[in-house]
């Protein structure tokens, strides 16, 4: 007990200091906040035909986008950054102070949580000025909102830093997590609608959580009438959540076990 | 330790090295780039595993992990080579972090006031000049206050007077009773700060002495010159200096110019030493 006290009292010591640092690396806070942004109004303004009944494109694919904020600013960010943070020397310097490793996690979910949270306001708030994006009003809606995106966070975040000791350098990370981020979006329903994809490309994108976290997006976001057009003829709330999970436990257990503290 | 050994492939990088380092003191691990200094202290700090040997340091392998491991490190400070991490942070917010890890916190106006890091507390690390970073390195190392101090090559990159000011700052510590592990190249280092050397050449550690002693240096020849009557300069080697300066003096009459009795450098020795393995 007291050593879990200590790890989450050092944890959020972590996530200020990361969200201080984060704010001060002006490029960092650009890229991963304003890129989808550009994104959505290219997009958005390109394709506003109807794909249903009073639902177009583009708040198809602001519902896209919010889910792959999630993995921009969890997954790729952290991918990409863990990697640099390796050879810059800052986890060496940690790993001979005695942090726990599970404050190094917290303090990185609490800074992704807030680059994430700014993403999305951002979204929503673009989405719903120039892209008819219709803010819910029901409660049920917005709770479904909230555990997707703290869910997604963590999960997103998980496997940001378990994929970390797969990039050898610094320099390497970004050729070689970026174009897994960009392919995961064409195959699950952020750049293309997702019934529309063919079967195997679908049942591949099943397979990781991107997909999951889009249809819960929709699920919050569009009309309850346009889940018949999902493949699964609903929005599959349940399994969105056990799948998240899974993946979770799944690359939380992998980092704990393969976390590289030094350059090799 | 005892009998450390490790090896990268083919290349043995340490090889049976025994030393024993006491409380309280500083023991200085000298030799050329490539002899084993670096891997023989990661191995101490616990950053890398050894193939063979036993080690001890403050009575745990510091191969342990876990909840021992962390303790462990709760007393231990370690100075690394190069790094060029939290360049976004200032001086302050470094340490006021990094104190919050320890169980036994020094300090941060402390801290700052010791390294003669005052003027520089707002200031983010970016802006640091080399000895400035450094300075910042140990006090982020002392912020636990540590038993034990590990000091890989500090003072590489200063100007002679940042230099100066680093060892005042180490012999502080060690009035403190801090017991500190410092490798360095620079053989004046060694000298100024270390109770005892070791001399590490081709992973193998070739003796272990006080500076003073180091290599015989106490018995060794002693070079002394001078300018006789036709200005012509003199030298003359010998292993009893004070005999041959008594029959010099009574040679001449009143001042003998230019004399001068040279006991060999630390570097002297040292080269000597590490010559005899190449």
């Amino acid at each position: 007990m007291k050593g879990f006290t200590r790890t989450s009292r050092i944890g959020f010591s972590r996530g200020a200091l990361e969200i201080k640092q984060f704010n001060r690396q002006r490029e960092a806070v650009v890229f991963t906040i304003l890129f989808p942004l550009i994104l959505l109004f290219i997009f958005g303004s390109v394709f506003r035909n109807e794909i249903a009944p009073s639902v177009t494109f583009s708040q198809y694919f602001v519902a896209g986008m919010i889910a792959s904020g999630l993995v921009n600013s969890g997954f790729q960010y952290l991918a990409i950054s863990i990697p640099m943070e390796r050879d810059n020397g800052t986890l060496k310097r940690l790993r001979g102070t005695p942090m726990p490793l599970g404050s190094y996690f917290i303090g990185k979910s609490v800074q992704v949580l807030y680059s994430m949270s700014l993403q999305v306001l951002l979204l929503l708030g673009c989405g719903a000025l120039f892209f008819d994006l219709q803010l819910p009003t029901e409660a049920d809606k917005w709770l479904t909102f909230t555990w997707i995106i703290l869910l997604g966070t963590l999960c997103a975040t998980i496997l940001g830093i378990a994929f970390s000791s797969v990039p050898k350098s610094g320099r390497s990370a970004s050729a070689v997590v970026s174009p897994i981020v960009i392919i995961l979006q064409f195959f699950s329903g952020v750049f293309f609608i997702f019934s529309q994809l063919p079967d195997w490309m679908q049942q591949f994108a099943a397979i990781f959580p991107l997909k999951w976290m889009t249809q819960g997006m929709r699920a919050v976001f569009l009309p309850d009438s346009f889940a018949t057009q999902e493949v699964a003829g609903s929005y599959e709330l349940g399994r969105i959540a056990l799948i998240l999970t899974a993946w979770s436990v799944a690359g939380l257990l992998l980092a704990m076990k393969t976390f590289k503290w030094m350059r090799r | 330790m005892r009998g450390l050994r490790k090896s990268y492939g083919d290349i043995i990088a340490v090889d049976s090295i025994d030393f024993e380092v006491e409380s309280g003191e500083i023991f200085a691990l000298l030799g050329p780039n490539g002899a084993g200094k670096t891997t023989t202290v990661e191995i101490l700090e616990g950053y890398r595993k050894r193939d063979s040997g036993q080690v001890s340091v403050l009575g745990h392998d510091p191969a342990i992990s876990g909840l021992d491991g962390m303790n462990w490190r709760d007393r231990v400070g370690m100075v690394l080579q190069d790094s060029s991490d939290g360049l976004d942070l200032s001086v302050e917010e470094t340490l006021a972090h990094l104190s919050g890890y320890y169980s036994k916190p020094r300090d941060v106006d402390e801290l700052v006031e010791a390294v003669g890091l005052s003027e520089k507390r707002k200031v983010r690390v970016h802006n640091l000049s080399g000895g400035q970073r450094r300075r910042l390195d140990v006090a982020s190392s002392l912020a636990g206050s540590p038993d034990l101090l590990f000091l890989d090559e500090p003072t590489t990159g200063f100007d002679p007077k940042a230099r100066r000011t680093f060892w005042e700052l180490i012999q502080s510590l060690r009035t403190g009773g801090t017991t500190i592990l410092l490798t360095t190249h620079y053989l004046d280092e060694a000298e100024a700060l270390a109770d005892r050397v070791g001399v590490i050449a081709r992973g193998k550690l070739i003796e272990i002495a006080p500076p003073s002693t180091l290599g015989g240096r106490e018995y060794a020849k002693a070079t002394v010159s001078w300018r006789d009557e036709s200005g012509e300069l003199q030298v003359e080697s010998t292993d009893e200096p004070s005999e041959f300066l008594r029959g010099l003096l009574a040679r001449y009459e009143g001042e003998v110019s230019a004399l001068s009795v040279k006991r060999p450098t630390l570097e002297d020795i040292y080269l000597k030493m590490i010559g005899e393995r190449t």
